[in-house]
């Protein structure tokens, strides 16, 4: 046989540099820094949103509220349908109040440009959704959005 | 060999590096931030008197049941008619008298114009589903988008959303009185329950 297998741990294999390893990972760094948005909310209701494909993207992200509908993610609190202001449960009724609270924080030039976005579980029936319609009407928060993502609607 | 300043060690730079990345990846969302603009109806000082009755054949009905069912203009129909059937009534390309009536309108760069009085009335239940409610608005947009689209690509040879897009706004709106886009939604049934 002789020598045409080397011994392990001979000479040893030259290592192979790292030193471009920290440029790759700050390149995926920067791809998820620009391609990603900061998570607003802890998410606590379960919301598939629907898919449609007349959509825009908002222009200006700041001007958005959302109010989030869904069924609980914490199973102990049933399976019907939730809403979600900020980072808590609430009730229909206090729609109108968190809308007012979010108008206060921007400024009275920008009020009438505010949106209200849905971000509304696929399976959710439409009584709820239309309950916070109306009380959204009564503080005339009327731009509103149903948030949805791109792709096909039916099959 | 020759005398130099001591390397740093960058071995400890990758770790660093991804440490930083595992953070944006743990507080951020990957979802792009999109949605059907929609605007609501104001609500009506009290006293407002009635609007005017609109002739049926003006009206394009879509009433949806609590059990994701649908029915156009009192027949049955899957969604994936709905979209043609609500072009074919917008239109009203033969002139039927059960679809909706035309007016003249003078609109820039048509001249006068045919334009049809349609309006599209949607009424759910509280027991259908959200996914069908978006469906059918975005079937009932389509169908408005894509007549604007023809429109836009006969008269100005570009597609509407290019026209949107380089701000041609006195093009947009001329198709827009064309085609206006007239949903309205009537209160919701109460039948299916929750």
């Amino acid at each position: 046989m002789g020598s045409k297998f080397k011994k392990e741990g001979g000479r040893g294999e030259p290592a192979i540099s790292t030193a471009s390893l920290p440029d790759i990972v700050f390149i995926l760094l920067f791809f998820f820094m620009v391609t990603t948005v900061m998570r607003e909310v802890d998410l606590k209701v379960k919301v598939v949103v629907p898919s449609a494909t007349e959509i825009q993207k908002f222009k200006n992200k700041s001007l958005v509220t959302y109010i989030y509908i869904g069924s609980p993610t914490d199973e102990k609190l049933g399976t019907s349908a939730r809403i979600q202001l900020g980072d808590a449960y609430a009730e229909v009724q206090d729609v109108g109040a968190y809308i007012e609270t979010r108008r206060g924080e921007h400024d009275e030039a920008e009020v009438p440009l505010l949106i209200t976005a849905f971000k509304v579980d696929r399976s959710t029936k439409m009584g709820i959704v239309t309950e916070v319609k109306q009380e959204l009407r009564k503080v005339s928060a009327l731009k509103i959005s149903y948030s949805s993502v791109e792709g096909i609607t039916f099959k | 060999m020759k005398s130099s300043a001591p390397e740093i060690n960058a071995g400890s730079m990758a770790d660093i590096a991804f440490l930083l990345l595992v953070f944006f990846l743990v507080t951020t969302t990957m979802d792009s931030e999109m949605g059907m603009m929609r605007k609501l109806p104001a609500t009506l000082p009290p006293g407002t008197p009635d609007p005017p009755i609109i002739k049926d054949r003006n009206v394009f009905v879509v009433l949806a049941n609590s059990n994701d069912q649908l029915l156009v203009e009192g027949e049955f129909m899957d969604i994936s008619e709905l979209k043609a059937a609500a072009k074919e009534f917008i239109e009203n390309p033969m002139n039927r008298i059960t679809l909706p009536e035309k007016k003249l309108v003078d609109v820039p760069f048509f001249g006068v114009k045919q334009v049809s009085k349609q309006v599209i009335s949607l009424q759910n239940d509280n027991g259908t589903s959200y996914e069908l409610y978006i469906q059918v608005q975005n079937e009932l947009a389509a169908a408005y988008n894509e007549l604007r689209d023809e429109l836009a690509q006969n008269e100005f040879g570009v597609s509407y959303q290019q026209l949107i897009e380089k701000k041609e706004k006195a093009k947009v709106n001329a198709i827009k009185r064309i085609y206006p886009q007239r949903i309205s939604e009537a209160e919701p049934t109460d039948v299916g329950g929750e």
